[in-house]
């Protein structure tokens, strides 16, 4: 009777690595999405500078006989990268409540996570919308098919985090995540700082190496 | 004993003033790395724009490296839980820059070396 009581209680279910089952089975997720990242960064890397026509991301071009600006803009990135960043630091805050049982701390920082994740994802829809009135749609040119697929898969990834990050809330909200449970937003808080650090290497490949 | 072992260090994670203190390294990473892309794109020419523009990319490419080591090491919690799952996350990081560098490899051939079969020209 108090071993089943006891089986309740600890839902830790370790493998003989020692390590929980569903850390390592983020993680080999986790793995698993780096080669996918990998492959669509290559892709962009490999067409990288190879297009015929405009719209280019760092230089000038030409559309109807006018000269355009460089269709990138950084500082609006800027701002969303700060923001994901940003979002990282509070998810792993509101870990720390969960671990130590503090139930305010848990649902504040979850949700100036959740927050920043929303803008961030408003700041993408900002941007494809502005490119695409600026004449960049999908099948423009090389340089849009491969910045749209992988700046778009990276923000579905987003997307998909916050569904799973107000789920986590949700549970907060109604009491079901008590210290012994945290690791249920440990699990959906690494997923989040994935997408953190495939940004962190697409900022710079995309938006600032020449 | 072992297992005991690995399971209590599994919760062993950084403080918040751990975090904030890496939230703040990372905030300043990022602001050098706009920076370095201001100074030589769009500055006049001169003094540390010239000698910044040789290696910008080499300076872009290791502040991501330090952002992202950062962003694993400690709010993934890798530092603190143990080898296994290091070495998962390092031996797909190897092969993921294998994967990148075959595909440069292999269409720099093609664009470069070997014109003539060059489906892209």
């Amino acid at each position: 009777m108090a071993d089943t009581a006891h089986a309740q209680v600890d839902e830790h279910h370790y493998t003989a690595t020692g390590i929980d089952h569903r850390k390592l089975a983020i993680w080999t997720f986790i793995a698993s999405e780096c080669m996918f990242f990998a492959s669509l960064i290559g892709t962009y890397l490999v067409y990288k500078g190879r297009d015929v026509s405009g719209p280019r991301p760092h230089t000038e071009w030409l559309l109807n006989g006018r000269m355009q600006e460089q269709i990138l803009e950084i500082p609006l990135v800027t701002f969303g990268t700060s923001l994901l960043l940003f979002s990282s630091f509070f998810v792993v805050l509101a870990l720390s409540g969960a671990q130590r049982g503090n139930r305010k701390a848990l649902i504040g920082w979850l949700c100036a996570t959740i927050f920043c994740g929303i803008f961030f994802v408003g700041m993408q829809v900002f941007e494809f919308t502005h490119f695409y009135h600026r004449g960049m749609g999908y099948t423009t040119n090389l340089f849009a098919s491969t910045f749209y697929t992988l700046t778009g898969f990276h923000g579905t990834h987003v997307t998909l985090g916050l569904i799973w990050l107000t789920t986590v809330l949700v549970v907060a909200l109604r009491g079901k995540l008590p210290p012994e449970k945290s690791l249920n937003l440990e699990i959906a808080a690494l997923y989040w700082h994935f997408v953190d650090v495939v940004w962190i290497v697409i900022f710079p490949v995309v938006y600032l190496i020449r | 004993m072992h297992a005991t072992a690995t399971h209590a260090s599994e919760h062993v994670h950084p403080t918040w003033q751990t975090y904030t203190k890496v939230a703040l390294i990372l905030f300043a990473l990022t602001f050098l790395e706009v920076g370095a892309y201001e100074v030589v794109h769009r500055h006049a020419p001169v003094g540390l724009a010239i000698a910044l523009e040789p290696i910008v990319v080499e300076v872009l490419l290791l502040l991501s490296a330090l952002k992202f080591a950062l962003v694993a090491m400690f709010y993934m919690h890798l530092k603190s839980d143990g080898t296994l799952l290091s070495s998962i996350f390092a031996f797909t990081l190897l092969l993921a820059a294998v994967m990148i560098s075959a595909l440069m490899i292999i269409f720099g051939y093609l664009y470069y070396v070997a014109p003539t079969v060059n489906p892209l020209k």
